[in-house]
């Protein structure tokens, strides 16, 4: 370890050293502003630029590492792969595209599931690697998907989730079209139950997955400034032969169009998600006789099943 | 070249222009030329067969899109009786490319909903060529909520090259749109019968085609993208179209063989739109088998058989950590 690696807090320092998600260096640029910024500064300020506030894509799981708790943290639906069921091909193999993408982003596929904390509260929270095929849901994101909402059904704890995605996977064709329906009738259960579900649209959220999952939170956010909808701008503009309006599908038109409820910064989301929480099942609280975990965040203590989780905090 | 046949038909298109051309001679004439026209109807029906047993997805593909294809408004006039159409959305417009409403079917009386694409130009564009709208998906929702209210079953025909990509739809939410139907879809408390017969493009038409029962016209498709969008994504050319068709995997043959539908309705000789009564009745039986087999279970049995069925809906490797 060289004498500077020493002074990086060790939290950083791992990340930094095992998942390498961002070009090597001292240094990166800002893609909105162009400012020249110190990397460790910008890790600290969880990749959201300190000159212009512009948020940096993210991988998932350095995602839900800066958003949960550290340690008492459980991945759910790991041992789950995908696998090529159409034999697809087109320039490339379905297949050798896969592994490509498990060896470039160390993950079997594009959303991470875990169970864990946030601020005592135990949640069950979700992200997805727009690294991995453009983050698109095929049978294992489904599949893992279902998962976390079963979790939160089981142990009646709430379900955050932040997308980043292209939308369904068309190497698994019409398997992939099927998640949309897979997920939302999942969600349609969490909802029945009472079970919070709170969605939160990172850039880009489009497609498939936004007109699905994403888009059926009990609250829908935004991070500032993301790419949010159906059709791609592109396509769009193809179709209906016109300029796109300034701001077009990004989060504060969505906003203004009533699609989400709030646009949270992400330096905010832990506090703000929070309190969100709290106040959504503490409504539940009052409830005489129903003594539900959702209310009482405090009794949150760590229980066997994280066992393992806790001997390697440093497992996520 | 006669627009009515598709490229890979023209031979069949030939001997069919023949045909007229001598029955017209025939009745013009007092020659006696019957034998030689049932000769060539028999010619033109064994050509047809040989064309139609080895078409290529793509060809199946451009066969969904027919021009002559019947429509979803088609079969309701063929098979339903007592057709009322209800509009709107309640709260925005009407779409008119997607229809729904109160019908009878063996006497039963059931809501139908589907895609609609037009005949000619003006009703091309006024259907929006079968493309809809946030609005529509609301109205098909709203229409879905009265049917559970008053316990009619539902039949869905889908029909569409997708949900529309515009500027108002995006402004309106055409996401949530979609993602409302398929949540509220899968817990429905009424008998739900999807078919698909034409085009079913993507989530549009999966925005109404969640529920007990999954059926596919033979020449019909269903993908996740048009072979021609997914052509320009992965092979960077919409002329790679073909390619793609037969990538995807998107006739009704191949995804029952994937377990992803119940049930392939064969068509007429030459496709739907060359014997639309025959269509008709073959559908009508398709639909009642199903309609009174879902019936017989209880609706809460039949709810969580539509559960699991979604939550099948999936292929990975469950390994060992």
């Amino acid at each position: 370890m060289s004498w500077f690696q020493k002074f990086v807090p060790a939290k950083i320092r791992t990340e930094a050293s095992t998942k390498s998600t961002v070009p090597e260096g001292l240094w990166s640029k800002c893609p909105h502003c162009g400012a020249i910024l110190y990397r460790a500064e910008l890790e600290r300020n969880l990749e959201v630029c300190p000159k212009c506030a512009h948020h940096l894509r993210i991988n998932g799981r350095r995602r839900l590492h800066f958003f949960l708790d550290p340690g008492n943290r459980q991945e759910i639906g790991e041992q789950l792969s995908p696998v090529d069921p159409l034999k697809f091909k087109d320039s490339k193999k379905y297949k050798d595209r896969l592994v490509q993408s498990q060896k470039g982003t160390g993950e079997k596929d594009a959303l991470i599931v875990v169970r864990g904390y946030l601020k005592g509260l135990p949640i069950v929270s979700a992200s997805f690697n727009f690294e991995f095929m453009g983050g698109s849901m095929g049978s294992v994101v489904g599949e893992r998907f279902v998962r976390a909402v079963n979790e939160s059904l089981r142990e009646r704890i709430p379900l955050v989730v932040f997308s980043a995605s292209g939308g369904a996977r068309m190497q698994e064709s019409l398997i992939s079209l099927f998640q949309m329906a897979k997920t939302s009738a999942a969600l349609a259960r969490l909802s029945a139950a009472g079970v919070p579900f709170i969605s939160i649209m990172t850039d880009p959220t489009m497609g498939g997955v936004s007109a699905s999952l994403a888009m059926l939170g009990d609250i829908n956010v935004a991070e500032p400034a993301a790419l949010i909808g159906f059709a791609g701008p592109r396509v769009i503009e193809q179709t209906v032969r016109e300029k796109l309006p300034e701001g077009f599908q990004r989060s504060e038109f969505l906003l203004e169009h009533g699609a989400i409820d709030l646009i949270l910064d992400r330096r905010e989301m832990r506090d703000r998600i929070h309190r969100l929480l709290l106040l959504l099942t503490g409504a539940q609280s009052r409830d005489k006789g129903r003594e539900s975990e959702l209310s009482r965040p405090e009794v949150a203590a760590p229980t066997s099943a994280f066992r393992s989780a806790l001997d390697s905090p440093e497992a996520l | 070249m006669d627009l009515n046949f598709l490229d890979f038909e023209q031979p069949i298109a030939e001997l069919v222009a023949k045909i007229e051309e001598l029955k017209r001679v025939g009745f013009d004439n007092e020659i006696n030329i019957s034998e030689e026209i049932a000769r060539l109807e028999e010619k033109s029906r064994k050509l047809t067969e040989s064309v139609f047993t080895s078409l290529t997805a793509w060809q199946i593909s451009r066969l969904s899109r027919h021009p002559l294809r019947p429509f979803t408004l088609d079969y309701v006039e063929m098979l339903f009786d007592d057709f009322e159409e209800l509009h709107g959305d309640r709260s925005f417009a009407d779409d008119p490319a997607i229809v729904g409403g109160v019908a009878r079917i063996d006497d039963r009386p059931v809501l139908i909903l589907g895609h609609q694409k037009g005949r000619d130009t003006k009703e091309k564009i006024l259907r929006n060529f079968g493309m809809p709208r946030p609005e529509g998906y609301r109205k098909a929702l709203r229409l879905m909520r009265l049917a559970e209210r008053f316990r009619l079953p539902i039949f869905c025909f889908i029909d569409t090259p997708g949900a529309y990509p515009g500027i108002g739809a995006e402004e309106r939410g055409q996401s949530e749109a979609i993602a409302r139907n398929l949540f509220e879809m899968s817990r429905l408390r009424v008998p739900i019968i999807c078919t698909v017969i034409g085009e079913g493009g993507s989530g549009g038409a999966l925005a109404i085609g969640v529920g007990d029962r999954l059926l596919m016209l033979q020449y019909s498709t269903y993908s996740v993208i048009s072979p021609e969008g997914c052509a320009s994504i992965l092979w960077k050319s919409a002329e790679k179209a073909e390619l793609a068709a037969e990538a995807m995997g998107i006739t009704a043959p191949r995804l029952l063989e994937l377990g992803l539908i119940d049930e392939l309705i064969p068509e007429p000789l030459g496709g739907a739109h060359r014997n639309p009564p025959q269509m008709a009745t073959l559908l009508r039986d398709a639909l009642l088998r199903h309609l009174y087999d879902v019936e017989r279970e209880s609706i809460d049995c039949l709810m969580d058989q539509r559960y699991d069925r979604l939550m099948r809906y999936g292929v990975y490797e469950e390994g060992a950590n």
